[in-house]
């Protein structure tokens, strides 16, 4: 085999595969969460908060991802604020993540019946015990597709982190080129590395689904 | 006199320039069943979710044994609320949860019951309404009869003093009515206060203590079976029952 794949490409992308994941990880566990949070403020919150949790969710989604890593990394110091390029892009991955998911999340909770926070309530439930036995639970399950293609975006978009110099899969790929003019190689190469995060999250979802899958609730 | 359970002294309620509830009080004994009737848009809805602050009153006060509630303190809304237990005429049973969580969530999250124990109760309520067997099922696999007998079981569950039923049979076929029906009917036996609305007059003259009929957000008459709906009485409860009797028919 060409010594350019197995001393020079690969041991590359595989340094960059680690950093992706690294990124993707707990981008997509506090994404989810966060996207849960911000969603059921959205819909249950006091004015206040929906207000503020809104215009969060306008901005993030309004303004492009590159553009709020630049903010995060180039223009926070600043205002005295500074980032590792590690953190500054998990926290916009994050950030970003929350931000469409709650958009899922809230859908979801707009198409319960108002008959399932009655009936918790009239069992003397709390709203925040309501919500969080009654109501999440079955909203989670009916976002969860929508949830989980952004986990699929995110893997993707994760490959923006090499413009605030975090080297990730993308990153190297890049280096490696430029170094060896071998772009259609090393591209390549990187397409089927991402193809392969893809499949293993497509797989895990459909897991995760399938274990939370309840008869009348969409997966059959 | 003895003192009522229950007491609802007053309750008005008023939704926009729309008044829904004119001053409905009414007074319920220990061991009572009072049926709620009248013609559709009456307030019989609204007055029962009032009861356990569902919907909240303008104007108006609820008395449990005696006892003004404050429902401005949340504690005691809720525990007030563990004693009125409620019936939905669509069930509204949890759709992620299994028949026997139905019954045990509020055991356990509510009550504090440890898990165990909370699943020991809920299976003997189940048994109460005949559906040990159907323990493991989810909402989506029952029948809307046993959907209604799960509510009751997880009603009682929680061991209420005065249970609310909002037409508790209205979305459930002919054929299902009556297994529904059959539960109530032990649990009047059993002692249990309850305010029920519902069109099944043969239900309501059999078993009520005392008829209430309802209009335009007021209560128009009250009394016993006998006294409203006897042959020769001219009563607007009649009048309504015998309206509702040749509907029927003519659906027929
Ligand atoms: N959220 C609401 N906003 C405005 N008006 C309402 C609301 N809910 C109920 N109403 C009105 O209150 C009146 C009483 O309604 P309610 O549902 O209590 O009647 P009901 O006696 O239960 O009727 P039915 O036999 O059809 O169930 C109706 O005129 C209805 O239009
Ligand atoms: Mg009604």
């Amino acid at each position: 085999m060409d010594p350019f794949y197995t001393n020079e490409l690969i041991p590359a992308l595989n340094r960059g595969l680690v950093m992706s994941t690294m990124l993707i990880i707990p981008s997509a566990f506090f994404g989810l969460l966060g996207g849960i949070l911000v969603g059921t403020f959205r819909v249950f919150g006091p004015k206040p908060i929906q207000r503020l949790f809104n215009a969060y969710t306008a901005i993030f989604r309004g303004v492009p991802l590159m553009v709020q890593l630049f903010i995060l990394y180039y223009g926070l110091p600043n205002i005295g604020i500074y980032f590792e390029a590690y953190t500054a892009a998990v926290i916009g991955f994050i950030l970003c993540s929350s931000a469409y998911n709650s958009e899922y999340i809230r859908g979801a909770l707009l198409a319960i019946k108002s008959g399932q926070l009655q009936a918790a309530s009239a069992l003397g439930m709390s709203k925040t015990q309501a919500l969080v036995w009654i109501i999440i639970p079955q909203a989670f399950r009916r976002a969860l597709p929508g949830c989980g293609n952004e986990m699929i975006y995110l893997i993707k978009y994760s490959s923006l982190a090499y413009i605030v110099s975090c080297i990730e899969l993308t990153g190297e790929a890049r280096a490696i080129a430029a170094q060896s003019f071998r772009f259609t190689e090393a591209f390549t190469v990187v397409a089927c590395y991402y193809l392969l995060l893809v499949s293993i999250a497509t797989y895990l979802l459909k897991k995760v689904e399938k274990r939370l899958a309840i008869p009348g609730f969409g997966t059959k | 006199m003895t003192v009522p359970i229950l007491f609802a002294r007053d309750i008005c309620v008023t939704i926009g320039s729309n008044e829904i509830l004119k001053n409905v009080s009414l007074s319920l004994p220990k061991g009572s069943l009072k049926v709620l009737i009248g013609p559709s848009g009456a307030g019989k809805s609204t007055f029962l979710q009032t009861l356990n602050h569902l919907i909240p009153h303008d104007s108006g006060c609820l008395e449990l044994n005696g006892k003004e509630i404050n429902l401005n303190n949340k504690r005691e809304l809720y525990a007030y609320r563990q004693q009125v237990g409620m019936i939905f005429q669509d069930f509204n049973l949890f759709d992620h949860l299994n028949a026997l969580d139905n019954v045990a969530i509020a055991l356990r999250k509510v009550k504090g019951v440890e898990r165990q124990t909370a699943h020991n109760r809920a299976m003997q309520e189940l048994k109460r309404v005949g559906l040990e067997d159907k323990a493991t099922l989810y909402p989506a696999e029952l029948s809307g009869g046993q959907k209604q007998r799960v509510a009751i079981a997880r009603a009682l569950a929680m061991d209420p003093t005065v249970l609310l039923l909002d037409e508790p049979t209205s979305a459930l076929d002919p054929e299902l009515i009556g297994e529904v029906l059959a539960v109530i009917r032990d649990l009047t036996r059993d002692g249990l206060t309850m305010v029920m609305a519902t069109h099944q007059m043969d239900f309501a003259r059999a078993l009520a203590h005392e008829i209430v009929f309802m209009q335009d957000g007021e209560i128009i008459e009250q009394g016993s079976p006998e006294e409203l709906l006897q042959e020769g009485t001219s009563s607007r409860t009649r009048d309504f029952c015998a309206r509702l009797v040749t509907a029927i028919d003519d659906k027929r």
